[in-house]
C-alpha cells in the first residue's frame, strides 16, 4: 500500500508551503511535491489604482523583499512614464537594490541555512537555527546579524525606513542624498566586506563535508535565465536577459527586458498556487530553468569588481568551467553577490555624481503598457502593467522570482527524496534534507503567493487513504 | 452677567463673557464658538470637518465637549460661548467617543495608509495617533469605490474620502464656482462634481486646487503622486476668506 509523507509547513522559508512525499509499497520515494497553498492575488485588488501608487502597494507583497518590487515596479512605471530617468536617480536605485541583495542574501545563508550547514543535516532539529548557532560559533552568527543590519541601514539612510520605504518613484527616487549620508553609508562598507570574505573562506571549509549534498540537491541540467549587461558583466537593476543551456551555451542573448513574453511561458498545475514559468519556446516542462544566484554567476561573463571576480573563478572551478548544476551551490553563489554587491556599492558611493540633485523625471502616463524587471534576490523579477487613459491601472501581472525556481524546486526535492528518504526508516535528518533543497533557492512564499506567516513544522506520515500513522512536531526555527 | 458690548475692528458691537474651560477662566467674545475660544487659548479640541475660512458644518463630531448642566455632549465648533459655561474638553467619555467616531470613519471606506499618497501627512491619521486610536474594533466594509482620474491635474479616491464637506464649502465658499457637492446617503454618500459627471468633463471646475488643498485626507490628491507624496497647504485659506470679507 502507497504512503504519503506530508512536510507541512516547510520550515526557515519566507511563507507558508508544504512538501508531499509519496512512497511506494516498498517505502521508496516515488514522486514528491511542492505546494504553496495560499493565495492573495495580489495583481487582482491592484486593478483601478493610479499607477503611481504601484511601487508602495506591490512592496507590500512581502516584508522580506519589499525593496526588490519597488525597483521592478517603479521601472514599470517610468516605462508607462516613458521616460529614461536621471543617471543619478537609476544609481541610488541600484544603491538600495544592492543594499537590499546583500540583506537579503546574508538572511538566507545565515540565519536560514548555516545552522545546517555548521550543525549538519542530522543535529538536533530544536538548536538547528540560529540560537543553535549562537552557541557553537558565535562569531559567524554575529556576523550574519551585523551583515544584515549593513543592508537594512543602508536602505534606511537611503529610504528613511528599514522595511518599507517610500523613496523609490516613478521617474527616479523623491530626494538625493547628502554628503554626511554618503559618508555615512562608505563607512559601513569596509567592516561588511571584511564579513563577507571571513565567511566566503569558512564555507568554502566546509562544502568538503557535503558532498552526497551537492550530488543530490536538486542537481540536474536546467536553463538559466538572468538580467545580463551590454557587455556581459554581472546585473541587477538593468540589461538585457540572457538564457544559457546546461553546457554553457547561449540560447538567447540581449532579449529586450519588454520582451520577456517572446522568451517565458507560464503554466499552472492543480497542487499549487504557484505559477510555473517556462521558457516557452522549449516547451512545458522541458523549458525548466532555474534564477537567482546561480543562474546570474553561471550567465555573467565577469562580475566587474576585483573580489568578487576571484570568487566568481573559484565558482566556475566547482564545475570545471561548466554552469554550476547543484541547487547546494546557491549558497557559494549568495557568498560571491555579496562580496560583489558590497564592492559595487563603494564604486557607486565614490562617484561624486552620486550626490546629483537631479534624481527625479516628472511625467503622467504616456504609454498605456509598462514592464519593469530587475534582479530580486532570489532571481529576476517582472512587473508588467496596463493602464486606462487616466492613468488607472486596468491589468498587472507580477512574475516572482521564486516562481521561476518552481520547476526546479519540486524536480529538486524529488531528487534529494529519491536519495536520502527511506519510507521504512523515518528519521527527521532525512526529511530536513528535502526541506533544505528548498531552503536552497531560498524561495519567498510571501511573494510568490503573498501569503504570510510561519507555523511549526509538521510533518505527517499518511497511508494511501490519508489516515495520519505517525507524526512529528517541530517549533518554528525562525 | 456679560459685559457690555464693545466695538470690534469690524465695527460690530459684540459682549464679552465669561467662562471656564477645563478650570481656566476666560473671558471671550459670545458670538465665538466654543473651537474658536479654545484654540485662541491654545486649548487644544480634535477637529476634523471645521476649517477656520469656511462656514461652520459641524458633521464630524470630532470636537464633542461635555457642558455642565447640557444632558448631552455638544459639538465645540457649531455652539456659541455663553456666560457662565463650565466646559470640559477631554473626559474619558469624550476620549472614547473620539476614538469611536475615529474607528468608524477608518471602517466606513477603505484607508490603508501605508500605502497612502497622504501616508504622513495626512489629518485623519494625525487625529487617530492623537486621539490614541491604534486599531480599528469594528470590520473595514471594505466597499470599493472608483477612483475618478479624469481631471488634467488631480484625482478623487472616495475609497479615502470622510465626506467633511471641506472640498464643498471651498469650492462654493471660497472660489465660487460649486463644482462639488454631495449625492446619495449612507454607504452610497459621495461627494460629487457637477452632476456626477467626472471630474474631467465639469465645466464649472476651475482647476484651482482649492479642494485639494483643504481636503484632510488622501481623497482629493494631485496626480503623479506616489505613497507619503501628497502634503497639503491650507494656509492661504484665512487671508483668503478675510479678502473675501469673511462672507
Ligand atoms: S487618507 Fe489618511 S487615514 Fe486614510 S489611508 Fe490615507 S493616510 Fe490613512
Ligand atoms: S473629498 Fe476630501 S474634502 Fe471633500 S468631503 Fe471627502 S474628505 Fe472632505
Ligand atoms: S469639527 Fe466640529 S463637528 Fe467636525
Ligand atoms: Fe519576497
Amino acid at each position: 500500500m502507497g504512503r504519503t509523507i506530508k512536510i507541512d509547513p516547510v520550515s526557515r522559508i519566507e511563507g507558508h508551503a508544504h512538501i508531499t512525499l509519496h512512497l511506494d509499497d516498498d517505502g521508496n520515494v516515488e514522486d514528491a511535491k511542492f505546494h504553496l497553498t495560499q493565495f492573495r492575488g495580489f495583481e487582482k485588488f491592484c486593478e483601478g489604482r493610479p499607477f503611481p501608487e504601484m511601487p508602495a502597494l506591490t512592496a507590500r507583497t512581502c516584508g522580506i523583499c519589499p525593496v526588490s518590487h519597488l525597483v521592478a515596479s517603479s521601472k514599470a512605471c517610468d516605462h508607462l512614464l516613458s521616460v529614461t530617468i536621471p543617471p543619478t536617480g537609476a544609481n541610488l536605485r541600484r544603491l538600495m537594490n544592492l543594499a537590499q541583495l546583500m540583506q537579503s542574501h546574508a538572511l538566507s545563508f545565515f540565519h536560514l541555512s548555516s545552522a545546517d550547514l555548521l550543525l549538519g543535516m542530522d543535529s538536533n532539529p530544536k538548536s538547528r537555527n540560529i540560537f543553535g548557532l549562537l552557541a557553537v560559533d558565535p562569531q559567524l552568527a554575529k556576523d550574519g546579524i551585523r551583515l544584515r543590519q549593513i543592508g537594512q541601514t543602508i536602505i534606511e539612510i537611503l529610504g528613511g525606513k528599514k522595511i518599507h520605504p517610500g523613496w523609490m518613484v516613478p521617474g527616479g527616487v523623491s530626494a538625493p542624498i547628502t554628503e554626511e549620508k554618503r559618508a555615512e553609508m562608505l563607512a559601513m562598507l569596509p567592516e561588511g566586506l571584511e564579513i563577507a570574505q571571513r565567511t566566503f573562506e569558512s564555507f568554502k571549509g566546509l562544502i568538503g563535508k557535503f558532498s552526497e549534498e551537492i550530488e543530490h540537491f536538486g542537481n540536474f541540467p536546467t536553463l538559466y535565465l538572468s538580467l545580463i549587461k551590454p557587455n556581459g558583466g554581472l546585473e541587477h537593476y538593468d540589461g538585457f536577459f540572457r538564457i544559457k543551456d546546461d553546457s554553457g551555451a547561449i540560447v538567447e542573448d540581449m532579449v529586450p527586458l519588454e520582451e520577456y513574453e517572446r522568451v517565458i511561458g507560464e503554466a499552472v498545475e492543480p497542487y499549487s498556487y504557484m505559477k510555473f514559468p517556462y521558457y516557452l519556446p522549449a516547451g512545458y516542462p522541458e523549458g525548466i530553468y532555474r534564477v537567482g544566484p546561480l543562474a546570474r554567476l553561471n550567465n555573467c561573463d565577469f562580475c566587474g569588481t576585483k573580489l568578487a571576480d576571484a570568487a566568481l573563478d573559484e565558482f566556475r572551478a566547482l564545475q570545471h568551467g561548466r554552469p554550476v548544476s547543484s541547487s547546494f551551490h546557491f549558497h557559494f553563489a549568495r557568498l560571491v553577490e555579496i562580496i560583489f554587491a558590497l564592492e559595487r556599492m563603494k564604486e557607486l558611493l565614490d562617484n561624486p555624481h552620486i550626490l546629483d540633485t537631479r534624481v527625479r523625471a516628472r511625467a503622467r502616463g504616456n504609454s498605456d503598457e509598462g514592464i519593469g524587471v530587475a534582479e530580486a534576490p532570489r532571481g529576476t523579477l517582472i512587473h508588467h502593467y496596463k493602464i486606462d487613459d487616466d492613468g488607472l491601472i486596468t491589468w498587472a501581472n507580477l512574475i516572482i522570482a521564486t516562481g521561476h525556481n518552481n520547476l526546479a524546486m519540486n524536480r529538486g526535492i524529488k531528487q534529494a527524496a529519491e536519495h536520502f528518504v527511506d519510507g521504512n526508516n523515518m528519521q527527521e535528518g532525512m526529511l530536513n534534507r528535502v526541506e533544505a533543497v528548498i531552503r536552497c533557492y531560498d524561495p519567498c512564499l510571501s511573494c510568490a503567493s503573498h501569503a504570510f506567516g510561519q507555523m511549526p513544522l509538521r510533518i505527517e506520515l499518511q497511508d494511501s487513504r490519508g489516515k495520519v500513522l505517525d507524526q512529528l512536531l517541530r517549533e518554528v526555527s525562525l | 452677567m456679560p459685559g457690555p458690548p464693545v466695538t470690534t475692528s469690524t465695527g460690530m458691537k459684540v459682549r464679552v463673557v465669561t467662562l471656564k474651560i477645563n478650570e481656566h477662566d476666560i473671558g471671550a467674545r459670545e458670538t465665538d464658538s466654543i473651537l474658536d475660544v479654545a484654540q485662541a487659548n491654545h486649548i487644544r479640541i480634535p477637529s476634523l470637518c471645521f476649517l477656520e475660512g469656511l462656514s461652520t458644518w459641524g458633521a464630524c463630531r470630532l470636537c464633542v465637549v461635555e457642558i455642565e448642566g447640557y444632558p448631552r455632549p455638544v459639538s465645540a465648533c457649531s455652539t456659541t460661548v455663553s456666560e457662565g459655561m463650565v466646559i470640559t474638553t477631554h473626559s474619558d467619555r469624550l476620549k472614547r467617543y473620539r476614538r469611536t467616531i475615529l474607528e468608524l470613519l477608518f471602517a466606513e471606506r477603505n484607508h490603508v495608509c501605508s500605502v497612502c499618497v497622504s501616508n504622513g501627512h495626512c489629518e485623519l491619521q494625525d487625529l487617530a495617533a492623537e486621539c490614541g486610536m491604534d486599531h480599528v474594533r469594528v470590520p473595514y466594509r471594505n466597499q470599493p469605490y472608483a477612483v475618478d482620474s479624469t481631471h488634467e491635474m488631480y484625482r478623487v479616491d472616495h475609497n479615502r474620502c470622510v465626506l467633511c464637506t471641506r472640498c464643498v464649502r471651498v469650492c462654493d465658499e471660497i472660489e465660487g464656482a460649486h463644482t462639488w457637492d454631495v449625492m446619495g446617503r449612507g454607504i452610497e454618500c459621495q461627494v460629487i462634481t457637477d452632476m456626477n459627471q467626472p471630474w474631467g468633463d465639469s465645466s464649472s471646475c476651475t482647476s484651482c486646487g482649492k479642494c485639494v488643498q483643504v481636503c484632510p485626507t488622501g481623497a482629493l490628491v494631485k496626480k503623479g503622486t506616489a505613497a507619503g507624496e501628497m502634503e497639503k497647504h491650507d494656509e492661504f485659506l484665512p487671508y483668503l476668506a478675510q479678502m473675501r470679507g469673511n462672507r
